[in-house]
């Protein structure tokens, strides 16, 4: 499968990603505040939260979309200073959206090409001439898009204008496409939402594949409870802008403050 | 003889990826090409040559070049004459100050200079968008006629306020002003159009070209990839306007010989190339060429039809012409909004599996 350099194995379970003390506001609106977290190499990470509890906030935040008024992101053990979202993709961050985001008039493998567009390089005289060391990076490329193509298992609708894929399909691509950037940290904003059990299940499976063949830090957001308990290693909990809960699972599950956010808490005089 | 993708099959991606992935295409493109040079000079004369096949090589070009922009990287321009007056004046500076130059090399030469005016006009399309950013060009459009009017400069202080090609050879023949012949002339532009078709193919088909079109398509999805769309929508712009500058250049010197900015390069210029890439296909190398094809074509046949054929006179002529021309564009946009790119599309798709289709 797609080679990794070993540089990315060395330590798993040290720090990726760490976000400090995030506070970001629009106007009068707060949309975060004061959050604290970090992502380890190799977990899978689970943001999880009632609406508008600042889930995808935090993830433009990540993102380089957001720039928050207070509090720092460290990726890689270096602070960042407010970088742009293309800079980022460079640094090794990779996502897909909630709303499916793809590159409707061009075709799956275009889709999953264009997601390996940090790792070429060839400028518009050698593309012009194509030729030469265009055409080997085209190739070579290539050669990396079909084996993502091939752990998706979506050979069959390589050459179909993604528009005219099914729901479920076009969420695949759009997990393809972020995958074909060889990410160390892949976002993924409610990758199974509208999914019918089936291809939660499908999803979920690509998920942990991702996790262990390639050895890709995963974090992501998701409703389904059943899924985000089964898949993630660590979930934080937010709601309203502040985390309320950060642990396992099953430490989770059981915190009384997420509990009553998520069920609503009596309110006896 | 059936077309057929059966039992054509790839075994390595460079084959797959190529231009014409299917035999049949690529006999057919090398057949037309070699008709296009070889038999094609033969059969000229003068009416021909310049009524209908010099306008449809250098608007051929011109609608790739706006095809770039509007088509792959969804940038609407309206500032296309303004650009071929540049690529124009670029011409006739670089003919009149360099006697010696190179046709080829001044052609290119007018190229690069509109492609770097495109580069300052395709600034503000980072942060305008659709039909704003189409207002924004055509700001450029009335600018750069109005400079070209207005600074005597650019036509080397002529009284007439007009631009002269003069003579220039090519390997011993003529091709500009008044002694080039038909068939030097034409294989002229023709191969500088097969050569940037063959450019924008191999930009479009690459990283390059995917990049225009994510920006085109979703462009927060692009950036989060790492395409940096002001870097995106600026080589759109310079490559755009390269091809357009490239046409400006034949049209003043190889086509007209001589040019008077309003009447050459007006709004209506614009328009029609515009027309082009819509009627042809936005976003479809082929497309380009088919709605050049359909819009220098469709007014000649018209006109032969009416003038010549049923012996209408001309000014009725002419006005019928227009309605027609106007409904058919209007028919084509409700009727098949993507083009005879997309007929051509569905005629091939069906030819796959013609006669038996089951």
């Amino acid at each position: 499968m797609v080679s990794r350099s070993d540089a990315r194995a060395v330590d798993p379970g040290s720090e990726l990603l760490r976000v400090d003390n995030i506070s970001l506001s629009f106007g009068g609106v707060k949309a975060l505040t004061d959050v604290s977290f970090d992502i380890l190499r190799g977990e899978v990470r689970a943001i999880i939260g009632p609406n508008g509890a600042g889930k995808s906030s935090m993830l433009n935040v990540i993102n380089g979309f957001y720039h928050p008024q207070e509090g720092e992101v460290w990726f890689a053990g270096e602070k960042r200073r407010n970088p742009k979202p293309h800079n980022i993709a460079y640094q090794g961050i990779a996502r897909t959206f909630q709303n499916i985001a793809l590159f409707k008039g061009m075709s799956t493998l275009d889709n999953i090409m264009t997601g390996r567009f940090t790792h070429m390089n060839q400028n518009l005289l050698m593309q012009a001439l194509w030729r030469g060391p265009a055409e080997r990076e085209e190739i070579a490329n290539r050669e990396k898009a079909e084996e993502i193509i091939d752990f998706l298992e979506i050979q069959a609708i390589r050459k179909t204008p993604v528009g005219r894929l099914p729901y479920g399909l076009q969420k695949r691509v759009e997990l393809g496409r972020a995958l074909a950037a060889e990410p160390e940290l892949l976002l993924l904003d409610e990758p199974m939402a509208g999914m019918n059990v089936e291809e939660k299940e499908d999803m979920s499976r690509f998920i942990l594949d991702v996790k262990d063949e390639f050895g890709t830090t995963i974090a992501l957001i998701e409703h389904d409870m059943g899924v985000v308990m089964d898949i993630s290693d660590r979930v934080v909990v937010l709601d309203y802008g502040k985390k309320i809960g950060d642990g396992t699972p099953q430490q989770v599950r059981s915190d009384q403050t997420v509990i009553d956010a998520y069920l609503g808490v009596a309110h006896d005089e | 003889m059936f077309y057929r993708q059966a039992g054509d099959f790839k075994t390595s991606y460079r084959g797959d990826i190529q231009t014409f992935p299917l035999k049949q295409d690529r006999i057919g493109y090398y057949l037309v090409l070699a008709i296009a040079f070889l038999v094609v000079p033969f059969l000229l004369n003068d009416y021909w040559v310049s009524a209908v096949i010099l306008p449809f090589l250098i608007f051929a070009i011109a609608a790739l070049g706006l095809n770039i922009l509007t088509g792959y990287c969804g940038q609407v321009s309206l500032g296309t004459g303004g650009f071929m007056a540049v690529g124009a004046y670029a011409c006739y500076k670089l003919m009149t100050a360099f006697p010696e130059m190179n046709m080829f090399v001044v052609v290119l030469g007018s190229g690069i200079v509109t492609a770097a005016v495109g580069l300052l006009f395709g600034i503000p399309s980072l942060r305008i968008k659709g039909f704003y950013l189409a207002v924004a060009t055509l700001a450029a459009q009335f600018f750069l006629v109005w400079l070209f009017n207005k600074v005597p400069w650019f036509y080397n202080y002529s009284a007439s306020g007009q631009i002269n090609a003069p003579e220039r050879l090519m390997m011993g023949f003529a091709i500009t002003g008044p002694n080039a012949s038909p068939a030097a002339r034409y294989l002229f532009c023709l191969v500088i159009l097969v050569a940037l078709a063959v450019v924008a193919r191999n930009l479009t088909r690459g990283r390059v070209g995917r990049s225009w079109m994510a920006i085109r398509d979703m462009d927060i999805a692009a950036e989060i990839i790492g395409v940096n769309p002001l870097k995106t929508k600026l080589s759109a712009f310079a490559v755009s306007s390269f091809f357009v500058g490239v046409a400006g250049a034949l049209f003043f010197s190889v086509y007209l010989g001589a040019v008077e900015v309003t009447e050459a390069f007006g709004i209506n210029q614009s328009f029609l190339v515009l027309f082009m890439i819509i009627i042809g296909g936005l976003g479809s190398i082929f497309g380009s060429f088919a709605g050049a094809a359909f819009l220098v074509l469709m007014p000649v046949l018209l006109k032969n039809i009416m003038v010549g054929g049923l012996g209408w006179p001309t000014d009725i002529a002419a006005h019928i012409e227009f309605i027609i021309v106007g409904g058919l564009i209007v028919l084509f946009l409700i009727a098949e909004p993507h083009g005879l790119a997309q007929l051509w599309r569905i005629a091939k798709e069906k030819l796959l599996l013609w006669p038996f289709p089951h």
